[in-house]
């Protein structure tokens, strides 16, 4: 008795993609790709009813004309000058904070892996401290303050882990060790301050977009205009790399240039963040874990990690302006919102 | 490439060389005999060794911590009030009411968060996971955080039962959301459930200190973490769970030997993964769920001892955690009457020495060549 052939597997389906008579070619993994366009259309969603609702709520048509163009000057300064610039901050600077994760989780091999590993949050925090409770500094202080010290820490913890290279566990160790050095050093000047100003620093520290505009919109669309290309070339580098250092060079890749490039673009992604809102934690570790889960993908990726920082990035700036009635630091709600998402995502994914 | 040294070393610890020739992988450590011998004797000395250096130690450091502080007291004195206490005399309060208590939960606190630490990172295989992983400190922060913001209670005696029953609480939906899964509470899935549900907690939890000023002024102090200021019965209270948890984690030392060769070899050996498993969280819960109750949230040590015990002896359970027992709680005294010189008449929290004590030695430890991963 002769059992039927299993069908063949040929693995995920996959979208191909030529032009030029075959000399450019993609493939897209199809999945990878609806739960990208889903993801991104759900963000541009979120990001218009969060232009619409305010102490002043405008009706979405409304939103989508003055958008365009169209509609009452009034209407449209509302939308345009005083809400638009906070919303795509939370878009891109999401999109940041998601692809900087994917990148060091991914360098890592480690799901906790995130720019903090690094040292750089620690030392960012640490920055803006120093700057806040010694020099009492403004919003531009503080954001320089904290992106010496976040700059600084991460050199400091590379170059303590380079020994011929820098091999992932020594850095993770050597991460920690900093780290904690400086949260104790942060914990100490929170205790020690004046309690307005701690609360003040607790709350930059929590990540705020509150009060930001198109003066901190610009620069941070620059920069991340900048960025963005490099990583996308080292995307495929990256995943050479996750197989391990060996069999990434055996397949030509030179592991320890393209792992210190790629961590300087992970770190600047964070450094543009951490400047610009203060230290929003969570969903650099959030992101590319629920995007993994989405996609069904074998590693973290980067562009749906990008989309799914958006998404909550931009969610939780919605739901801290107007789900409690209290104006809350965006950084309380991310990890909220995100930490209930990946439970749920955690529990939905065991059942069969 | 881990795994293979840690098998290698497996192998030259005895019962573990026979379960590797029973399943068929006895190799060139075992065609040399003689080698592999002296390697053991080298490091069967070298454990004792450090383990009789500990003990000496801690014996110093706990005299340390009776005679110094910002009240000098003679030696002798220190013995009188011990064995001949008189309630008259101020020097004896301050030794038996204060010193004393400080010193055996520096003593016993330690014990607990090194080796809650070295089973949790044993148990996850993840270097990054400390005690807090489990949604301890988080579960332990947020209830004293609802103490202090809803209920008002303002003291460390209050505060204790509140974090104990956050901890345990914590610890048991982590948990269940971790093995609500098809493959059970996979270790991945235990960190990761954990992360997210210390991350909700955290978020409403700072929401409430936030919004409360004198909620916040109440968790700036308890979050750094400290000994000092505890009566005996803290002491007293949290005793019993550590000494529990203690022997639980002597007890699921050789299981999580197997589990540190992968889950599959280690069933395929024939070991109890699921027991050794809940051993371990039971174990983890107890031993931080009460230091953090007693300490508030020191979790360096749990993360730094570890790594270092094992770099030294390396990667046998059944000397981590004896080994830790005794190096971490060193740590712990010895952070607690630093604390108290540097600042000297003032006081530096032990939670704060702890890490700029750690950390440098765990920096110089991370660089030499033979540190080796999980």
């Amino acid at each position: 008795m002769r059992a039927a052939p299993p069908a063949i597997d040929f693995g995920r389906p996959v979208q191909v993609v030529r032009g030029l008579d075959g000399r450019l070619s993609a493939r897209f993994d199809r999945r990878a790709l609806a739960i990208g366009l889903a993801l991104a259309a759900l963000a541009l969603g979120v990001a218009a009813v969060s232009l619409a609702s305010g102490t002043y709520p405008i009706a979405l048509d409304d939103v989508l004309g003055a958008l365009v163009g169209r509609g009452e000057d009034q209407l449209r300064m509302i939308v345009v000058e005083w809400r638009l610039p906070r919303v795509a901050l939370a878009l891109l600077l999401g999109a940041a904070l998601g692809t900087s994760g994917a990148i060091f989780q991914s360098l890592t091999r480690n799901p906790l892996g995130s720019p903090d590993i690094i040292g750089f949050s620690a030392g960012s925090y640490t920055g803006a401290l120093v700057v806040m409770l010694m020099f009492s500094g403004g919003y531009y202080e503080t954001a320089a303050g904290a992106l010496v010290g976040g700059l600084v820490t991460a050199l400091a913890v590379y170059l303590l882990a380079w020994r011929r290279g820098v091999q992932g566990f020594r850095l993770i160790v050597v991460g920690i060790g900093v780290a904690a050095m400086l949260s104790a050093f942060n914990a100490w000047m929170i205790r020690e301050a004046e309690l307005e100003v701690a609360l003040s620093a607790a709350i930059w520290g929590a990540g705020s977009l509150n009060g930001l505009g198109f003066e901190q919109l610009l620069p941070v669309a620059l920069a991340l205009c900048v960025l963005a290309p490099p990583v996308l070339v080292l995307a495929r580098p990256l995943r050479q790399l996750e197989m391990g250092d060996d069999a990434a060079r055996a397949s030509g890749v030179n592991a320890n240039r393209t792992r210190a490039l790629l961590m300087v673009l992970g770190v600047a992604l964070t450094a543009i963040v951490t400047a610009a809102a203060g230290p929003i934690s969570f969903i650099a570790l959030a992101a590319p874990q629920i995007a993994r889960r989405l996609t069904r993908a074998a590693g973290v990726a980067l562009v749906p990690s990008a989309l799914m920082g958006g998404l909550l990035l931009v969610s939780a700036d919605w739901a801290a302006q107007h789900a409690l009635g209290v104006q809350l630091p965006v950084g309380v709600m991310t990890v909220s919102i995100g930490g209930l998402y990946f439970l749920w995502l955690l529990i939905r994914e065991g059942r069969p | 490439m881990a795994l293979s040294v840690e098998a290698a070393d497996l192998a030259a610890g005895g019962r573990q060389g026979e379960a590797r020739v029973a399943a068929g992988v006895e190799g060139p450590v075992l065609a040399q005999g003689g080698l592999a011998r002296s390697g053991l004797a080298r490091s069967l000395a070298r454990s004792l060794a450090m383990a009789v250096l500990g003990l000496v130690l801690l014996v110093v450091l706990s005299l340390l911590s009776l005679v110094l502080g910002a009240r000098p007291v003679a030696v002798s004195t220190v013995v009188d009030a011990l064995f001949a206490y008189d309630g008259g005399l101020v020097d004896h309060i301050v030794i038996v009411d204060y010193r004393l208590p400080r010193t055996l939960l520096a003593l016993m606190c330690g014990a607990a968060f090194g080796v809650s630490g070295a089973l949790i990172q044993a148990a996850t295989r993840n270097p990054l996971a400390d005690p807090g992983i489990l949604g301890v400190n988080a579960g332990a922060a947020f209830f004293v955080t609802l103490a202090v913001g809803l209920f008002g209670f303002h003291s460390i005696d209050a505060y204790l039962w509140f974090a104990f029953l956050g901890a345990i609480l914590v610890t048991l939906a982590v948990y269940a959301l971790g093995a609500a899964g098809r493959d059970g509470a996979t270790p991945v899935r235990l960190v990761l459930a954990g992360v997210a549900l210390s991350a909700v907690l955290g978020g409403i939890g700072s929401a409430i200190t936030l919004l409360d000023p004198q909620a916040f002024d109440s968790m700036r102090v308890w979050s750094i973490g400290s000994v000092a200021g505890r009566s005996m019965e803290v002491v007293e209270t949290v005793a019993p769970f550590i000494g529990l948890g203690l022997v639980l984690a002597l007890v699921a030392a050789r299981p999580l030997n197997a589990v540190a060769l992968g889950e599959d070899l280690a069933r395929s050996l024939g070991a109890d993964i699921l027991r050794a498993r809940m051993l371990t969280l039971v174990a983890v819960t107890l031993l931080a769920g009460a230091g953090t109750a007693a300490c508030g949230p020191i979790g360096f040590v749990g993360l730094m001892v570890p790594h270092v015990v094992r770099w030294l002896v390396g990667p046998d359970q059944r000397r981590i955690i004896p080994l830790t027992m005794i190096w971490a709680p060193a740590l712990l005294l010895a952070a607690d009457i630093a604390g108290r010189l540097v600042l000297f008449p003032g006081e530096l929290e032990a939670g704060i020495v702890t890490a700029f004590l750690g950390a440098p030695v765990l920096i110089l430890l991370a660089r030499r060549k033979t540190a080796s991963g999980l």
